[in-house]
């Protein structure tokens, strides 16, 4: 799994609430049976017309912004468990989510491949929005050992809850099924009981 | 100590607990489609793994099947290739397989129940999110991640932190017209798409113990739609006679130690929930949504509410999604025309279902501006229908009975709603481009989907059960 410590950079803005994974990765591109080039059809819908050409209105089309790190509004990833959500965002570029509030399965998609989803409160996601607004290329600094984040600009910074196990994985780059099987004695003996 | 009927199953299911890491949980039944599987397949021979339990994983071909003519081969290359590559990774890695063709094919929670495989106190999973639906039997069942589809192959475990708990009673008695669906839209409406977030959520009330499993199955299935990874109802004599005799269910001894482990599966008097919320069952009327997340649904009579309405932050997405819509602010939804009814889905799409349908257009017919889908949830439900005469009911009808899939709930496969056409939709999800891109899907119960085909505008079903 891609390692996750510390990251620089300006943001993807998409001020929309609820985003569901259907918005993020449409049901008709599911079909490949690998885990690479969901990229490019990342929220198909919204960031290309039916003949293909990109929506010019569409913040992944405007090269105004840029950055690997996506932000978005509160309810981020809600709807079906697909994992194809979490690889087409990291397809595209981003190594981090940032919204106040995301959906469970969404969450755990995005931990389980090195892609981190921060949950900020309102005000510091407004806070984020703002920065932007005045300035595209504002930069944001995500740091994961001290659960930070930082609007270079303003100086204003929140810390962000993780588990501290995913938090060790991230940082290590090691998964969860490294863990279990070390576990595998147990297992045999939970089965047994 | 008194514990929820969450806490009974899980904490029997624990492998190993420890501080500051989620824990180790068993699952005892992991099923697999073709759609969330083949990466995970791929991953264990990267790790030259083998499935560690196969005997405890069940595979069926459901969200990219084709639903005429199952038995030609699929037509469309990708789809065909990745229904090819779940036959051959069950063969390979030695899972039961029920693909197109076989008699027990079926959407994943239709069959898992409908099979006896699902059972009370069992914990299961599969990556398709609505797996809450089997925790209509009072089991712990909720959807997971590809990644962690390959963490059950490779240990039947999954690392997963418990679950705050959350009440929801329903109490009193339905209003004619008023089935399982209005009350699991009804509960979405109030308490929002996310308000179930974190959760694990127990129904209980007078007014869902009185309900059969397979309106249990619908109210436990939409779950995922307010944000809780699962639902569940504690299983009563309803549960014990709906399993009894099912093809997997156990049998003699096995049985009557089952039942008796069964009848401890309830949550204590005292124990103590980190939520609880209750509502009556009265105030629940057919319902219907307006926008493009499924806590955006209303009382058929009612109106849209006003954007101005809405919090302020919250007013350019639902103003986003009315426009996608193409519904003004306070618009009454009656008498609005339809172009597409679905009928079907894992919320939808079981015996009752299709003989509440059947009954309600029996020697009436579909209006000429609508084309109506019954996609049945299995082979074994479409072959009741057939046996039943149901067939004979919905072709007078002008309804077509096509073969069981996931068909038009997500339009995975050819089964789409064309852009900007109104779908009135048995299924869970309202999203944008849910059903196709640019479709606009109304969820609806059964009834009222079906009134819709009949009158060919959306309708308060109470009218037609009060001329009868």
């Amino acid at each position: 799994m891609k390692k996750f410590t510390k990251l620089t950079s300006a943001i993807v803005p998409l001020n929309i609430e609820n985003i569901d994974t259907d918005q993020i990765i449409p049901a008709r591109f599911l079909k490949a049976t690998t885990r690479e080039g969901f990229g490019e059809n990342l929220f198909r819908d919204w960031r290309y017309e039916n003949d293909n050409s990109p929506k010019a209105d569409f913040v992944l089309n405007d090269p105004t912004y840029s950055g690997q790190i996506l932000v978005a509004g509160k309810n981020f990833g809600c709807g079906s468990s697909r994992e194809h959500a979490a690889w087409a965002i990291q397809d595209a570029g981003f190594d981090a989510v940032i919204s106040s509030f995301f959906a469970d399965i969404f969450k755990g998609n995005a931990l389980n491949n090195g892609l981190l989803p921060i949950q900020v409160s309102e005000e510091f996601l407004a806070q984020i929005f703002n920065a932007v607004e005045n300035d595209a290329k504002s930069p944001l600094v995500v740091d994961l050992e001290n659960q930070t984040v930082t609007i270079v600009e303003t100086g204003k910074s929140e810390g962000f809850e993780i588990n501290p196990y995913k938090k060790s994985c991230l940082i290590n780059g090691y998964d969860d099924i490294d863990f279990i099987l070390a576990q595998k004695g147990l297992i045999e003996e939970f089965e047994k009981s | 100590m008194s514990k929820t009927l969450v806490e009974k199953i899980w904490d029997a299911h624990v492998v190993k607990s420890e501080e500051g890491f989620p824990d180790i949980l068993y699952i005892d039944t992991h099923l697999i489609h073709e759609v969330t599987s083949p990466q995970a397949f791929d991953g264990l021979r990267k790790r030259g793994l083998p499935v560690f339990r196969p005997q405890q994983t069940v595979a069926t071909a459901d969200h990219n099947v084709p639903t005429l003519n199952q038995l030609l081969p699929i037509k469309e290359e990708l789809s065909r290739y990745q229904v090819d590559m779940l036959t051959k990774n069950c063969a390979e890695f030695g899972i039961e397989l029920y693909g197109l063709g076989h008699p027990f094919q079926g959407i994943v929670h239709v069959i898992g129940p409908e099979l006896g495989i699902t059972l009370p106190g069992k914990t299961m999973v599969c990556g398709d999110s609505h797996t809450s639906t089997h925790g209509a039997f009072g089991a712990i069942a909720f959807g997971i991640g590809t990644s962690q589809v390959e963490q059950v192959f490779a240990t039947q475990c999954l690392l997963q932190s418990k679950p705050k708990t959350m009440k929801i009673e329903v109490n009193g008695e339905l209003g004619k017209g008023v089935g399982a669906k209005d009350i699991i839209l009804y509960i979405i409406s109030q308490i929002s798409a996310a308000g179930g977030t974190g959760y694990f959520i127990e129904y209980a009330g007078s007014a869902i113990e009185s309900l059969s499993m397979e309106a249990r199955m619908t109210i436990c299935n939409m779950s995922i739609e307010m944000g809780a990874r699962g639902g569940l109802i504690a299983p009563d004599q309803t549960t014990f006679d709906y399993i009894k005799g099912r093809e997997f269910a156990p049998v003699g001894e096995e049985w009557d130690k089952a039942l008796a482990y069964w009848k401890t599966l309830y949550s204590d008097v005292d124990a103590k929930f980190d939520s609880v919320l209750t509502f009556k069952a009265e105030d629940i009327a057919p319902m219907i949504t307006y926008g493009t997340n499924p806590g955006m649904g209303m009382g058929i009579q009612e109106h849209i509410p006003a954007t101005n309405a809405q919090p302020e932050k919250e007013k350019l997405s639902y103003q986003k999604a009315l426009d996608y819509m193409g519904f003004d602010d306070d618009a009454s939804l009656i008498g609005k025309p339809v172009d597409y009814v679905f009928i079907g889905s894992c919320t939808n799409s079981r015996i009752e279902d299709l003989r509440e349908v059947a009954d309600f257009v029996k020697d009436k017919r579909k209006a000429d501006n609508v084309t109506v889908w019954i996609v049945p949830g299995s082979k074994q439900v479409e072959q009741q229908a057939k046996n039943e005469g149901l067939d004979k009911i919905f072709e007078a009808a002008g309804f077509q009975l096509r073969e069981p899939g996931c068909s038009a709930c997500l339009g995975m496969n050819e089964d789409k709603i064309p852009a900007g056409k109104y779908c009135v939709s048995t299924s869970n999800r309202n999203f944008e481009g849910r059903q196709g891109q640019n479709a606009r899907t109304l969820l609806a119960s059964p009834l009222t989907a079906a009134a819709a085909a009949v009158t060919g505008v959306i309708t308060d079903v109470r009218e037609f059960l009060a001329e009868s």
